[in-house]
């Protein structure tokens, strides 16, 4: 159970292998989390992740093999890893993304496919079967890793960008629903973090790391704020550049 | 009928079914089917104890009979009778509660789970000393028990935080009162060490004794502290005896305050005027029942106050010997500038049989704290390792933050606990948000 301090010890990671799941386990872990179920692509990055778990103070670890380009899955997934918990389940966190590169992708209709699959498609039939068990629950926590690229979408990264739109939109009113219901969903909305994932692209300002990330999102679990930006700036800096004339934002965004 | 549920701390919040069974049979026909089950009182314990998500909570106010009080002082309630309603009968027969906390509105069955004590633990003990027998439903049938009479059981249900079964009815030994009025002693202290050598010297001579320390204040006044102390007074004492019982307050806090509103400045400032308007030495001065035992509850839905965010109440003991970390933990909050209330400092005489009984002899310090300061957590975390490096424990009425790997230092019988529990609960029916966060059902 989650205790006073919105601390969860029961967590569950979709997309367990990334950098930021990474780095948010490990601080989870070193709080109070004791019980750590991992899922994602890779079975030997899964396996690291989860002993770097252990390491940070969990008890009881355990991996979940999934390819989200196939969103039939999904439902198995959760059940498998819910499963694997086997107590109450305190916290989801749905880390399953996919960048890549925009100008391979943006004429390839497969390519294309894929980005929205994995960043929306994926994540929302997961979506569907977490809030069917979580309410069943009577509690319990969602945290969605959606991006400030959804905020306003860039040129060089729309497919991106609108796939991780519709899961930011969507999750807004999927967390209405759940008013009332004693479970909760939480959006990130990080700006550029550098990972693997990102790996290459410019530093532009307010980029962080993970572990500044995984700090930021820790704060925003113990507060509950809807939504967690980070760096928390870049909330107000939204607020700014979201009703920015569009050649404007060109201008600042595609240097 | 499905509520949110949440301890008076107003923390953790879930959603459980909430039942209000008043026969037995109803009772044990729940905890026969239910594959998740708590009982709960009037919601008094801090934390989550009293709570299981996705669960059904039993609501025990349905068995609130009050039986006839006999000229010995014994008496029979239904488990759901408050401290308050049996007090409104049996005071003006010249009986008092054995032992109250700090609120009389606790369910009588409430106070046996949390095997709770009062200012007179350091002579009385807890509340489980003066319970003669009880009846107690568990998911393999109903136990009348005694100290005599499947005397484990009887023991492991005071403090195991209903982890046990649901109590039905409670046989308790009242205690006789010649008025309702407390002959209060009142000393300040400007300092800790003062104080707790005041406590250590005289504290026999009261069977009531209590100290309100100031946790914010560093230097040499750290700890400085307002010790009461008192006894009940005999008609001898008091012109115009009377045995009027304890009023309910017309005051409440009518909405949920902003958080925040309790800051370092606010309760640095409500300490310092604790402190101040309080007489430097004063004796014998009489006053009324509820303003000696149940302060708070002059203010209803006092928890209010602590905002949206809420509160938590930090309570642990530690043994004589280990008196230091009273002072070490005084000194560490001060030092950490979390604002915290007047803390509430208490020796403890015997502990209870009772493998998941808190108090243990020695020293109880209590500390109500507003969630929200971004350190509090690892703050709260490092307290536990210095009671446990004392062979001290935190009291799980009032807790909402421990984890489950402390559980078994603090409380070495947890394990006999478990085994027990298994024999009454072989399916681990009995479980609450508490025990799940402690891994105290069994399961």
């Amino acid at each position: 159970m989650d205790n006073a301090f919105g601390q969860p010890q029961t967590v569950i990671v979709l997309g367990g292998s990334s950098d930021i799941a990474r780095e948010l386990t490990k601080k989870l872990c070193a709080a109070r989390a004791h019980t750590v179920v991992l899922a994602g692509r890779n079975q030997s990055l899964l396996d690291e992740a989860a002993s770097e778990a252990k390491d940070y103070g969990a008890t009881t670890t355990d991996t979940v093999l999934f390819d989200a380009q196939d969103p039939s899955n999904a439902a198995r997934v959760v059940t498998e890893a819910f499963e694997k918990v086997g107590e109450h389940v305190d916290l989801v966190v749905i880390a399953v993304g996919l960048l890549g590169d925009q100008f391979e992708q943006e004429d390839d209709a497969e390519a294309a496919a894929r980005v929205a699959t994995i960043n929306f498609t994926w994540p929302v039939a997961a979506l569907a079967e977490l809030r069917r068990r979580l309410v069943a629950q009577g509690s319990g926590r969602i945290l969605v890793m959606s991006s400030v690229a959804s905020i306003r979408i860039r040129r060089n990264a729309y497919l991106y960008g609108g796939a991780k739109a519709g899961l930011d939109r969507l999750c807004d009113g999927l967390a209405d629903s759940l008013s009332g219901t004693g479970v909760t969903l939480q959006l990130v909305r990080p700006g550029v973090v550098r990972t693997k994932m990102t790996a290459g692209l410019p530093d532009i300002p307010f980029t962080t790391n993970a572990d500044d990330l995984a700090r930021t999102i820790v704060k925003g679990l113990a507060s509950g704020d809807r939504v967690i930006w980070s760096p928390p700036i870049l909330r107000y800096a939204f607020a700014v550049l979201r009703h920015l004339p569009k050649p404007v934002w060109r201008k600042v965004v595609d240097r | 009928m499905s509520e949110h549920l949440s301890g008076w701390g107003r923390t953790t919040t879930s959603i459980a079914q909430v039942q209000r069974p008043s026969d037995e049979t109803a009772v044990e026909e729940l905890l026969a089917q239910e594959p998740n089950i708590i009982a709960r009182g009037l919601g008094r314990s801090y934390g989550d104890a009293a709570q299981v998500s996705g669960g059904v909570v039993l609501d025990n106010r349905g068995f609130d009979t009050i039986g006839p009080i006999g000229a010995d002082g014994i008496v029979t309630l239904g488990g759901g009778v408050s401290i308050d309603q049996l007090l409104a009968v049996s005071v003006p027969l010249g009986w008092f509660v054995p032992v109250t906390p700090g609120t009389r509105q606790v369910s009588i069955g409430g106070a046996v789970a949390a095997d709770v004590h009062g200012k007179n633990h350091h002579l009385d003990g807890s509340i489980g000393a003066h319970v003669l027998a009880m009846r107690l439903v568990t998911p393999t049938g109903i136990h009348s028990l005694s100290p005599t009479n499947d005397g484990e059981l009887f023991w492991a249900t005071l403090g195991a935080m209903g982890l046990t079964g649901f109590v039905t009815s409670v046989t308790l030994q009242l205690l006789r009162i010649e008025t309702d009025q407390v002959l209060v002693d009142t000393d300040r202290f400007g300092d800790l060490d003062a104080v707790m050598a005041a406590m250590i010297e005289r504290d026999e001579e009261f069977r009531y004794s209590v100290a309100w320390v100031d946790c914010m204040t560093r230097g040499s006044h750290m700890g400085r502290a307002i010790l009461t102390r008192g006894v009940h007074a005999t008609r001898a004492d008091v012109n115009d005896a009377t045995l009027r019982p304890p009023r309910s307050s017309k005051l409440a806090v009518p909405f949920v305050a902003p958080s925040g509103l309790l800051n370092s400045l606010s309760v640095k400032a409500f300490n310092e005027a604790w402190f101040r308007t309080s007489p430097r030495h004063q004796e014998r001065e009489a006053h009324s029942l509820s303003s000696f035992f149940h302060p708070l509850d002059g203010l209803r839905e006092w928890n209010r106050l602590y905002g949206k965010r809420g509160f938590v109440q930090y309570q642990f003991c530690v043994p004589h010997d280990a008196a230091e970390t009273i002072t070490n933990a005084i000194e560490y909050l001060s030092t950490s500038r979390v604002p915290s209330f007047l803390a509430v400092l208490k020796r403890f005489g015997p502990a209870s049989p009772g493998p998941l009984s808190f108090p243990q002899p020695g020293w109880t310090l209590a500390l109500d704290l507003p969630v929200g300061p971004s350190i509090l957590p690892e703050v709260l975390d490092a307290l536990d390792e210095m009671v446990l490096s004392a062979h001290g424990r935190v009291y799980f009425a009032k807790d909402a933050r421990l984890g489950p790997d402390k559980v078994n230092a603090m409380y070495p019988r947890t394990k006999e606990f478990l085994d027990l529990k298994q024999r009454i609960d072989p399916d681990h029916r009995l479980t609450s948000d508490l025990a799940r966060r402690l891994q105290l059902s069994g399961k």
